[in-house]
């Protein structure tokens, strides 16, 4: 999660599209959602794609590359789909793809504990392109529920090669190798075609004649045949754009094709009641090829699944169950990152002043040393004693959950409400994403199918804090509303507050679903599909190293690329000074009636401004902004910070302000672009930037008021 | 024989699709899962307040609305 450097979306199927045919073999990973598709390709290319326990996971074509002994693959990992004739956007990817010339061979990954399934799609695929290879994953599930499969039998029947992996363990990419090395230069001419009804076979016969000449081996003329008589405008489109308009400009094409069409009227199958007919045939096909493979006690959703889902899901135990296991997840953050927190404070500041030693002896001047080290590095050990721990923490923890198949039960729990607020019920996996990264659950809210509520969930995602605001709401929390609280309590009192503050934030989402409804974004909740996984037993060692790890790394950078310039800029405005008031007491200055009017001051409002980059900056920014004031020079422990605030005119009512402005601001530039790429235009990011700035000041501005007038 | 719509299926109960009367993607995407006439369908339970349900059809654990389920008939057994 979070952004990756594969997630290029259109940009990799654009690349994968041109000429890497001499110097390797283009393989596309396709499958149903949620069968481990993304899982096997990092095990192919060693990289890092993440993988959750929910169908949609991949919204976006990834690209790796692997060397077998003597081929090199491109892969590409494409959405799942159940079907070619696409309707969402991330189906349509997958669907371009592979009918459109972008691989030279496709990898159909299937799970194994519900082959079946798989059918629909494979026998797509196999219509539009004959080189085809089945990978059956998930074998180390089939063996642990009893499950029988008869692989090569299914592998006659279909006439193409069928292989068993478990993606999870290490032989599988050699497997999977062998597989492809195997698979011959020339086009197999003995793969099963599904049969269909009498009427459409004659039709069909009809066209492929005429059809032929124009695919020019580029296209299976029996598939675009099939998909002209269905009439899919934008498949059709798609593909007449693919063979040059080659579709268009034939006449005797659309003479064959109304003759035809007319034909088939006369036995009763317009355009619609065809389509039904044909995935009708394919389930039942499928369901043929199927039988005396498969022996098995349970399919798919096991007994294990259900009793887990009754209580997970219940009526009664559904709510508790969700802001208990939310509560915990907190506590856990916390208290960890307590014990972090000071010792990496103590380490980092005592290397400060060997710092500020360091380069003394080296002769530095004393601007260069009030640069480096009371601007730059401040900020950044603040950054990594206050802000990352819990990050660390809440991360993999988060991750965890996703792994597990937690999230589609929360969207299944919470749909209700959005339903009520005119959103589609998939906003609740997305919203739960935003938990992680803002960023990221922008880009998830593809799996949503109606343009309006895909918005909907673009424009409100950033109401829920990621994972680079719960430090500052921690450590803010800890300083000012629990420290009154007996030694042990104050870390379960904070994770219930915090706990109650994502309630808010949960409300302000619904709320603002149901405002963008009634004003921008008219319009009636469309229906839509939430498949609920089986659970899956977590990988707990890797998630925990790689989330850790690419996490940390990533705030990291971040930080560093944030941070330092932002310390040093701060340490200069503090500096240099004109008729002995230094620049950022000016600054301040400016913003401070607006920062009083909401409950803060010019330096909070100034620190999230220029934290706009990366939430994580504000808090430590605003440290270092006072510290540069010369107030206060040890600084360490929780204690310390909240002594130099209160000296700096903190109250509880600034806190809470703060708390709530944290919820309720602009989002980070990150989410920012991102939410312009996926929504087309800046007016889109520029509403959902407004949207929580005007809340988030309406509600301080309220609090600030009654505060002053109950005399607080 | 009871012939009901599946939004009113309870918890447990099993039922033979009967007839789809939903149009467009929605009907297409349910029957790319393979919800077609005859295939077999288990309420696997209601969230609170009674929709979605989340319903087993062929191995995959499916919620849908009860706007959207009213639209498939099907038949007790």
């Amino acid at each position: 999660m979070g952004q990756t450097r594969n997630t290029m979306g259109r940009a990799a199927v654009k690349t994968a599209e041109k000429g890497t045919r001499e110097n390797g073999v283009t393989v596309a990973l396709a499958g149903n959602p949620n069968v481990g598709k993304s899982s096997v390709f990092n095990r192919l290319t060693g990289s890092r794609q993440h993988t959750g326990n929910w169908a949609g996971k991949t919204v976006v074509n990834a690209r790796g590359s692997c060397r077998s002994g003597n081929r090199n693959y491109d892969m590409v990992d494409i959405p799942g789909t159940y079907s070619l004739l696409a309707r969402s956007a991330e189906e349509e990817l997958a669907r371009d793809f592979i009918c459109f010339g972008g691989a030279d061979a496709v990898v159909l990954v299937c799970d194994g504990t519900n082959l079946p399934r798989s059918m629909n799609l494979l026998l797509q695929v196999m219509e539009s392109t004959p080189r085809v290879l089945l990978c059956v994953n998930l074998m180390d599930e089939v063996r642990r529920k009893g499950i029988r499969l008869d692989l090569p039998l299914l592998a006659g029947r279909l006439g193409i090669p069928v292989i068993g992996i478990s993606s999870r363990e290490k032989g599988s990419r050699g497997q999977l190798l062998r597989a492809l090395d195997a698979m011959p230069d020339t086009l197999p001419d003995t793969v099963f075609q599904p049969v269909y009804p009498a009427a459409v076979e004659a039709a069909v016969s009809k066209l492929l004649p005429v059809a032929a000449p124009l695919c020019g081996g580029k296209l299976s003329p029996r598939w675009l045949s099939l998909r002209l008589l269905e009439w899919d405008g934008s498949i059709l489109k798609q593909a007449d754009r693919f063979l040059d308009g080659a579709v268009t400009q034939s006449a005797a094409l659309r003479e064959e094709l109304s003759r035809q069409r007319a034909y088939l009227k006369e036995k009763g199958l317009d355009s619609d009641s065809l389509s039904d007919l044909l995935a009708e045939t394919l389930v039942r096909t499928g369901e043929k090829l199927c039988s005396g493979v498969v022996t098995a006690r349970e399919q798919g959703y096991s007994e294990r699944d259900r009793r887990l889902d009754c209580l997970v899901t219940g009526r009664r135990l559904g709510y508790p169950l969700m802001l208990l296991l939310l509560a915990m997840v907190l506590y856990v953050t916390i208290a960890g990152a307590n014990i972090l927190s000071d010792g990496l404070a103590s380490l980092l500041f005592s290397l400060e002043k060997k710092l500020d030693a360091l380069l003394l002896l080296l002769m530095a001047p004393a601007w260069l040393r009030g640069l480096l080290v009371d601007g730059a590095y401040r900020v950044l050990a603040w950054v990594v004693s206050v802000m990352l721990p819990p990050m660390a923490i809440f991360f993999p923890l988060f991750t965890l959950l996703e792994d597990l198949g937690y999230l589609p039960r929360v969207a299944f729990n919470l749909d209700r409400p959005f339903q009520r607020c005119g959103a589609c019920g998939k906003m609740g996996l997305t919203m739960c994403m935003g938990f992680g990264c803002n960023a990221a659950g922008v880009v998830g809210c593809r799996i949503i199918d109606s343009e309006r509520e895909r918005l909907l969930a673009i424009l409100t995602n950033s109401l829920v804090p990621c994972n680079g605001r719960f430090p500052m709401l921690i450590a803010v929390l800890s300083m000012f509303f629990t420290a009154a609280a007996a030694n042990g309590w104050n870390t379960l009192l904070c994770a219930l507050l915090l706990s109650g503050l994502i309630l808010v934030s949960v409300l302000c989402t619904l709320l603002a679903s149901r405002l963008l409804t009634a004003t921008v974004l008219k319009g009636k909740p469309s229906s839509f599909v939430l498949e609920l996984p089986p659970y899956r037993r977590p990988q707990i060692g890797s998630v925990l190293l790689h989330s850790l790890l690419d996490r940390t790394l990533f705030v990291l950078g971040r930080a560093a690329a944030v941070a330092l310039p932002a310390g040093m800029l701060l340490w200069i405005m503090a500096n240099v000074q004109r008729d002995g008031i230094s620049l950022m007491t000016r600054c301040a200055a400016l913003l401070d009636p607006l920062g009083r009017f909401i409950g803060m001051d010019g330096v909070i409002l100034l620190a999230f401004l220029l934290g706009l980059p990366a939430n994580e900056t504000v808090l430590p920014i605003i440290l270092m902004a006072y510290t540069a004031r010369g107030s206060l020079q040890e600084l360490g422990a929780l204690s310390d910070i909240r002594l130099l605030l209160v000296q700096n005119g903190w109250t509880g009512v600034t806190a809470l302000c703060v708390l709530l402005f944290t919820l309720l601001h602009w989002p980070c530039s990150t989410t920012l672009l991102t939410i312009r790429r996926e929504a087309g235009s800046w007016k889109w990011a520029g509403l959902a930037a407004l949207i929580p700035t005007i809340g988030g000041m309406t509600v301080c501005a309220l609090v600030t008021a009654a505060a002053r007038l109950l005399g607080i | 024989m009871e012939v009901l719509r599946l939004r009113d299926l309870d918890t447990g109960q099993r039922a033979r699709v009967r007839s789809m009367e939903l149009e467009g993607s929605m009907r297409r995407r349910l029957r790319d899962i393979g919800l077609i006439e005859d295939t077999l369908v288990e309420c696997l339970g209601a969230s609170s307040g009674g929709s979605p349900k989340a319903f087993l059809v062929r191995g995959v654990a499916l919620a849908l609305r009860a706007e959207d389920s009213g639209g498939i008939w099907v038949e007790r057994i």
